[in-house]
């Protein structure tokens, strides 16, 4: 396959969703077995893009040619059969399948599924030789790891004859060491002369695997590079417009006295499961403890735990003086009034109630304080003030306390949350993913104040499955793998290869770097 | 002793007769629920085939015909069904319990309007309904001790339907299991996201699992009005689509075990009316009440997780909104 040739091309493709303007007169030229990496803010607008040529939405106007052939899907079947295979964000598995039902499925090939099912099972183990691709293929996905879970999804395009694979974000939920292992079958399909577009906002996977990256801000495309001639900070400046510093500035850590420890914590989760085990930490003043780990391995119940919300099954977390055990437990509102602040993981489930309007949000589990509430009723004029000024101390956009929490963008909620919880002025802070979902601009912001905080003496948790994050914001690290941890690091001796390796506990005690301690 | 033998075969027979509505309303809520559409209406569906089964039957003078306007019925009811929860994306639970009212309701306004009599139609006559049929060999057989009173009373001398209800389970199974039809059923149910981005259509999927669980539940309603009786009667279903509901949970969604659930609480119901007025030396007389609560409280016990755990389909209830 010649490599001039062109696999996909888009001309003026426009997207409406009601008042939003998802895509601008996207212009998109795609090389045929080259990688081209799409790069934008979230809400850029590069997953509509692509869920446009998988024939997910339709396009308002504009063109699109697949391998020099006019395209207009209706549906992912036209994608599919003119050769476009996507990877989304959130897997399109059926959990209870086994690796070949979730495969065929779609692409049958007949009424009755057994021949279908030994079709594939030869098929696919060619495939897997060709790509070192291989999975088992009679087990349940559900039993799968993350990692394993995506080849499954690679192998469902490939089997369905893919000459163009789309990966959106895959490796949000991957260690470091998969997601090499992920780029090492990207070369491979290359080789093969597939073509891969990969949807991405982290710049070094940019800048390491792909041969053109195209840029989107705000639903155009805005540039187009050769990967080779260009680097990570004149993308990050194109993604948002304005210079942002990556790596922000911070003084050295003025460590104080301990004002949490948590001492052999086991924590079971809602269903009952033991999730943490034989945690032992401790969270001083005008420091930040960063806790690592891949999504799932009981830093969200940690979380919770630390937040009163889960109760201790044993251990002991010495805070501020007071003790909570398994037989005494404190919950949220008590430690909020010894100067705990939580910010949760998920924003949108426990930060606020989308339904509610900015200013109710504003004051969640603040609503008993006595400026607010008078016995009976709310005060309404300070439940006004109140988010008034705590919009304005975070540069919440727009400023109108009376929109619905769930009209805000992502950055916006993020940020209203954090001005709730910080505004108060507690001593320690609770911190889980405060940067998840958010764009650039809000993210220098936000990791700033935390930083601030830190500076102002309070103790901070840090959880994210952000290893950027965790790496430029902590003072020290802890590192989770299956509920227990895998390793605790001075900030300043990590490097994302040790913290990958003890994120997926396999750490060997002689590859033990210089002021590691297990 | 041989009679409590012979009285325990005849309860055995009737619990296979009483069973056979409930094996039709479970495999027909097993298709909407394995395409995750939940369906709180088979009572409905039941009821309103009963009657118009029982109409068709007594005007045309055929069961064969009632049978064709029940399935019709129903399905009717199961299209109206999928229009507002999955063309429409409502409240399944709400539509479902909507179709369970119109049917109570319509069914009672539709024999005043139609017969001139308050919630029931005209008795049927000898051959207006499904007959016993009698097996080859019971003769012979007879003389068989104990194997000839089980094959006389227990497998012989049941309606077409009857045997129709115990062969559709396999075939319910092996469409479930082995079709590529089966195979988007099951995945719909799950995660139809999945089966929206293999380029498969989510809505016709859950509308066809609808229409085939409108047909069978149709079945089901006609015999119980010109089979099991011979005639419509207010509210005759009695909660046997809910029975059936509690018996697809307690079979967690599998065929077979399903059918072994709805065996189970016919038997439990028939149970209850050979128990009536009976004293049992030292308990005294069983509350019929309390065996035919027994369902529900067996099913409650499993959804509580004493008895196991009872996994829906994940999508199961949820319309689907396409969006990333």
């Amino acid at each position: 396959m010649a490599k001039s040739n062109i696999a996909i091309e888009l001309i003026n493709v426009d997207k409406h969703f009601g008042a939003v303007h998802a895509n601008d007169k996207v212009n998109l030229s795609v090389e045929s077995g080259t990688i081209h990496g799409i790069v934008g803010e979230n809400g850029a607008g590069k997953s509509t893009l692509m869920s446009i040529l998988y024939g997910f939405y339709q396009a308002d106007s504009g063109q699109i040619k697949v391998f020099d052939k006019d395209f207009r899907a209706t549906s992912s079947r036209q994608s599919i059969e003119a050769g476009i295979g996507m990877v989304h964000q959130h897997f399109m598995l059926v959990d209870n399948f086994t690796v070949l039902e979730n495969v065929i499925l779609g692409s049958e090939g007949g009424a009755l599924i057994t021949q279908s099912l030994a079709n594939a099972r030869i098929e696919l183990t060619r495939l897997a030789k060709e790509y070192g691709l291989e999975v088992e293929l009679d087990i349940a996905v559900e039993e799968l790891s993350v990692g394993m879970q995506q080849r499954v999804e690679i192998l469902k395009g490939l089997y369905k004859g893919a000459r163009v694979l789309i990966l959106d974000e895959p490796t949000g939920v991957l260690t470091p060491q998969e997601s090499d292992e992920l780029f090492r079958i990207f070369e491979a399909l290359k080789n093969q002369g597939v073509t891969i577009i990969l949807i991405t906002h982290k710049l070094r996977e940019i800048m390491n695997i792909t041969d053109h990256v195209s840029v989107m801000r705000a639903g155009k495309m805005v540039a187009h590079r050769e990967t080779s001639k260009t680097n990570p900070e004149e993308l990050a400046e194109l993604m948002i417009g304005r210079k942002v510093l990556l790596n922000i500035k911070k003084s050295k850590a003025k460590s104080g006295k301990a004002l949490l420890i948590a001492k052999n914590l086991e924590i079971l989760n809602e269903q009952g499961l033991k999730r943490v085990t034989e945690v032992n930490f401790e969270a001083r003043s005008g420091e930040i403890l960063g806790i690592a780990g891949v999504t799932g391995n009981g830093q969200g119940s940690l979380l919770k735990a630390l937040a009163g919300i889960l109760p201790l099954s044993k251990g002991s977390i010495e805070i501020m003086g007071q003790t909570i055990t398994p037989e005494i437990h404190l919950n949220p509102k008590q430690l909020r009034e010894l100067g705990v602040a939580h910010v949760p993981e998920d924003r949108q489930k426990m930060g606020m109630i989308a339904e509610f309007s900015a200013s109710e949000t504003a004051l969640l589990g603040y609503h008993n304080d006595k400026e607010i509430n008078q016995g009976v009723w709310l005060k309404r004029s300070s439940v006004k003030t109140n988010c008034e000024s705590l919009m304005q101390a975070f540069d919440v956009r727009p400023s109108n306390p009376n929109l619905l929490s769930s009209n805000f963008s992502g950055g916006n909620q993020q940020k209203l949350i954090l001005a709730r919880e910080f505004e108060r002025d507690p001593e320690v802070l609770i911190i889980g993913q405060p940067t998840r979902g958010v764009d650039i601009g809000a993210i220098e912001f936000i990791r700033k104040r935390i930083i601030e905080m830190r500076d102002a003496g309070k103790a901070i948790i840090l959880i994210s499955v952000e290893l950027e994050e965790i790496m430029s914001l902590s003072d020290r690290i802890i590192v989770m793998c299956d509920g227990e941890i895998t390793g605790t690091v001075d900030a300043k001796d990590a490097n994302e290869a040790t913290l990958g390796m003890m994120m997926a506990n396999a750490l060997q005690p002689q590859d033990e770097p210089k002021g590691v301690k297990l | 002793m041989s009679d409590f033998f012979l009285t325990s075969v005849l309860t055995l027979d009737a619990s296979v007769r009483v069973c056979v509505p409930l094996i039709f309303a479970a495999m027909a809520g097993l298709f909407a629920e394995r395409s995750g559409v939940v369906d709180i209406g088979l009572e409905g569906k039941l009821l309103m085939s009963a009657f118009v089964a029982a109409s068709a039957a007594s005007v045309f003078g055929s069961p064969w015909l009632g049978l064709i306007a029940g399935m019709f019925a129903s399905a009717v009811l199961a299209m109206i069904h999928g229009f507002a929860s999955i063309t429409y994306k409502g409240n399944q639970i709400v539509s479902g319990v909507a179709i369970n009212i119109l049917a109570s309701g319509l069914t009672m306004i539709l024999t005043l309007a139609w017969f001139k009599r308050g919630g029931i139609t005209p008795t049927l006559q000898g051959e207006e309904r499904f007959l016993s049929i009698t097996l080859p060999g019971v003769d012979i057989i007879d003389h068989i001790p104990i194997l000839g009173v089980i094959y006389r009373e227990l497998i012989s001398g049941h309606n077409i339907l009857v045997y129709l209800a115990f062969a559709i389970v396999p075939v319910v199974w092996w469409v479930v299991y082995r079709t590529r039809f089966g195979l988007r059923l099951r995945a719909v149910g799950e995660n139809p996201k999945a089966v929206d981005t293999a380029g498969l259509s989510v809505e016709g999927l859950r509308y066809r699992a609808l229409l085939i669980g409108g047909i069978l539940c149709g079945i089901g309603g006609a015999y119980l009005s010109t089979a099991y009786n011979a005639q419509f009667t207010k509210e005759m279903t009695a909660g046997g689509g809910f029975i059936a509901l509690a018996a697809l949970i307690f079979g967690k969604w599998h065929p077979y075990k399903v059918l072994a659930a709805c065996f189970l609480f016919a038997f439990l119901q028939a149970l209850a009316i050979r128990l009536q007025g009976v004293i049992i030396p030292g308990v005294g007389e069983i509350p019929v009440q309390l065996i035919d609560a027994t369902p529900y409280i067996l099913t409650i016990i499993l959804l509580a997780g004493f008895i196991g755990k009872a996994v829906p389909p994940k999508a199961s209830a949820q319309p689907y909104i396409k969006e990333l």
